[in-house]
């Protein structure tokens, strides 16, 4: 590894489900349980409190760099992580990393990839990452390509549900119901329309590319497991994983990790891997939620639990429907059965 | 070693000398011949050492060459038209960026109406994104300027854009001379680049720059052009020096000497011109041609300098700036300024019209008897134009404009018949 990136960090995270606990077996510890992990992103970059993109980023590629021992690019589409890390003549990244456009990442990435093989360097691995803006929308062309040409690049998608850099814009992910500046819930609007959204996860299986998962801020054992695996593989691989944005969702700071578990818990974020195109494991809810548990403090979907709103109640059961077909299709349910 | 050969396939052959590592491109008329040559080099393991990328657009194009030129991979790409404005935004981050990416432009008018013939509207779009423009004026230029070209880009970490006219030189089949692979290692050393993506050494590229620095950089991507001025006429002489031919550099005159009028053109129109030139010649008009070899950076001194003798300017164009004129015309008069030479605007070959000696002529001969003149559309259509401006000023419903406009060039071809 090398040494810009190696530094003696400070732990942040205490309790059982973290993963900086120093109670567990060195063998099962996680990256960020060593001191000596490295440093992708530093302390000093503007997010706001609680930001969950922050968060996911700096966890994903630290363990991404310490699969590849240091030999790492990261390129990265123009959205909040790009602008939060990098505000000229400062960096908070601590890894080779670049920033092109908005919407091509993932061919930057594939440019990046082509140019280590070419010069032999195929130790050095390539992340490409951008917000769900990014990657559902305006760069899904680019990526689409990507994952056809089988690169060998890991794709991640930081999903906060909405364009947040621009001020909260609907998205191709922006779930239904949810308000945001360019749906507002205005009179008896529901704001975003309902739909089913982009699902870049299974598209992203539909191209048969080796590895596909999502993960989640909430479960950061997971999400560094996911992002190792993925290292392991070449070619084309995608990550998806949820970041709550307390900005755009209208959310206290300190409910971010709480509100990313849960949407896994009530079955509207399905933790889940695939490979080839298949789905090979998925991460069963224990003790499923009703939707609104979730819902509820996030001001995106306050409108939806006002009394005089007259499709309020349809809105809350669609999404409730949604989660439950999210948990049939994924067999999500079966920890709970079982437990019966 | 001398060929009769098609314009595409020599510049591939020049190109592949050149040791490109990463070729990435789209398919798009007048293009695709380049970059198929060079896809069944990299194929049949002529061109060893390199990665030929197929991508689903022309905004993945650069963008795949953005990532490998970042990350230290001579890289090399090809367009035209279309192709050029849907990887818009990638061509000025590519300069913003400072990668010495090298690009050829199969100049092509731009829709609609769509249209696959030459002219300059591309290039001509693009003409502020920071790269480096040079135009060829014959295959043979095409192949040494893409020698040059490399050597260039990455001598001041800039991209270029070589230039040559679609159909006319890409199609084109004429004896090339194409340089062996020894002579173009010694004048053209591996890429070392100034700023690499390298785990071993991380930087981060292409951060968030605010109003307290955006200005410099734009500065300074504008003194690298200013360095280019001086660079392009000196790589042109050591291009000289090693294969024995005049090509490329700033401008070329053409018998301007003690010439009255000077016509200024770029690209492959400077040969027609060259024989216009010398059958006035002949006949005692005192004229001379200059080709701009590079439009940017725009060499307005070394202009300045060779129109100083001449009475009158006359820019042939093949683009236009669509409600001001001449884009190549108001740069002359910017290099001309404070001196009371008239300049004059033509506008030709629009879309692939040809530009043919008899029509140039009575054009040269108009300006004399009529000084007053100023931008002239060659064989513009006039009857055409003037009846379709009369029926869409009375009726509002119209239709597309190139339908009514070719039903009337039928029209009028039926009763000429
Ligand atoms: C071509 C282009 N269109 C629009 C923008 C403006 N823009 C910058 S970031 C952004 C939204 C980013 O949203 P997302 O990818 O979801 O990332 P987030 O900020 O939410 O992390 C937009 C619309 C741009 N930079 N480039
Ligand atoms: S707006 Fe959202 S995604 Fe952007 S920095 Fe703030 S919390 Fe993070």
């Amino acid at each position: 590894m090398n040494q810009m990136t190696n530094q003696t960090v400070k732990f942040y995270q205490t309790g059982t489900l973290t993963v900086g606990n120093r109670l567990l077996d060195p063998g099962q510890r996680t990256v960020q349980a060593s001191e000596e992990r490295a440093n992708a992103i530093t302390c000093g970059h503007r997010a706001c409190q609680g930001c969950g993109e922050a968060l996911g980023a700096r966890y994903a590629i630290d363990a991404a760099l310490k699969a590849a021992e240091g030999n790492l690019i990261c390129v990265n589409a123009t959205g909040c992580l790009e602008v939060f890390t990098t505000p000229y003549p400062e960096t908070s990244w601590q890894v080779a990393w670049m920033h092109s456009l908005f919407g091509n990442a993932a061919a930057v990435a594939a440019g990046v990839a082509a140019a280590q093989r070419v010069k032999g360097r195929d130790h050095v691995r390539v992340v490409a990452q951008g917000g769900d803006g990014g990657t559902t929308d305006i760069g899904f062309g680019c990526l689409s390509g990507m994952f056809e040409r089988n690169d060998d690049v890991l794709y991640i998608c930081y999903d906060n549900e909405a364009y947040m850099n621009t001020g909260v814009q609907r998205s191709s992910a922006t779930p239904g119901g949810a308000r945001t500046a360019t749906t507002p819930a205005v009179g008896d609007a529901p704001g975003n329309v309902f739909g089913t959204g982009k699902n870049v996860p299974l598209i992203a299986m539909a191209h048969n590319i080796p590895y596909v998962a999502t993960a989640s801020v909430a479960d950061l054992h997971d999400l560094e497991a996911k992002v190792t695996r993925a290292m392991g593989i070449r070619g084309a691989r995608y990550i998806h994983i949820m970041v709550p944005c307390p900005l755009g969702w209208g959310s206290a700071s300190h409910d971010t990790i709480r509100l990313a578990r849960l949407a896994i818990e009530s079955g509207l974020f399905p933790l889940f891997e695939a490979e080839h195109g298949m789905v090979t494991a998925s991460r069963p809810i224990r003790r499923k939620v009703p939707v609104t548990d979730y819902l509820k403090p996030q001001k995106r979907f306050a409108h939806l639990f006002k009394p005089d709103n007259p499709h309020g109640a349809a809105a809350l059961a669609r999404l409730q429907a949604q989660a439950d077909e999210n948990c049939r299709r994924f067999n999500l349910l079966r920890a709970a059965e079982e437990g019966k | 070693m001398l060929k009769q050969i098609e314009g595409s396939h020599a510049m591939a052959e020049a190109i592949a000398l050149c040791r490109p590592e990463v070729i990435c491109a789209y398919p798009i008329t007048p293009q695709t011949h380049i970059v198929e040559g060079l896809s069944e080099m990299v194929r049949d393991g002529h061109l060893r050492g390199c990665e030929f990328i197929n991508v689903e657009s022309e905004f993945a194009a650069l963008s795949v060459a953005i990532g490998s030129s970042a990350a230290g991979a001579r890289t090399y790409t090809a367009t035209a038209s279309q192709g050029l404005l849907f990887m818009m935004e990638a061509v000025y981050n590519a300069s913003g960026l400072g990668l010495p990416i090298v690009m050829t432009l199969g100049n092509r008018a731009i829709g609609a109406p769509i249209n696959i013939w030459n002219d300059h509207s591309d290039a001509m779009s693009v003409r502020d994104a920071g790269w480096i423009m040079l135009f060829a004026e014959t295959n043979q230029e095409a192949v040494d300027l893409h020698i040059q070209a490399f050597k260039l880009a990455e001598e001041l970490s800039c991209p270029v854009m070589v230039n040559v006219d679609g159909f006319i030189l890409t199609h084109a089949v004429e004896r090339v001379d194409i340089p062996d692979q020894a002579q173009v290692d010694a004048f053209l050393p591996p890429f070392d680049p100034v700023q690499v993506l390298d785990p071993a050494n991380p930087v981060s590229m292409g951060a968030m720059v605010g109003p307290d620095a955006f200005m410099e950089v734009r500065y300074l991507s504008h003194h690298k052009q200013m360095q280019a001025l001086d660079r392009i006429p000196e790589i042109a002489a050591a291009f000289k020096e090693r294969f024995g031919r005049d090509s490329g550099g700033l401008i070329r005159c053409y018998r301007c000497d003690d010439a009255d009028t000077i016509v200024v053109a770029m690209g492959s129109v400077v040969g027609t011109l060259k024989d216009m030139v010398d059958d006035r010649r002949d006949a005692g008009d005192r004229i001379g041609v200059i080709s701009i070899g590079a439009f940017r950076p725009f060499p307005l001194d070394e202009v300045r300098h060779a129109l100083m003798g001449a009475r009158r300017v006359v820019v042939l164009e093949k683009a236009l700036a669509v409600g001001m004129g001449g884009i190549l015309a108001s740069h002359i008069r910017m290099a001309l300024r404070g001196h009371p030479t008239k300049v004059y605007t033509l506008i030709a070959g629009l879309g692939g019209r040809p530009i043919l000696k008899p029509s140039l002529n009575a054009f040269m001969d108009r300006v004399e008897a009529e000084p007053h003149y100023d931008v002239h559309f060659l064989d513009l259509r006039e009857d055409i134009v003037e009846a379709e401006i009369a029926r869409m000023a009375a009726e509002r419903r119209s239709g597309p404009i190139a339908e009514n406009v070719l039903r009337r060039v039928a029209a009028t071809a039926q009763t000429t018949l």
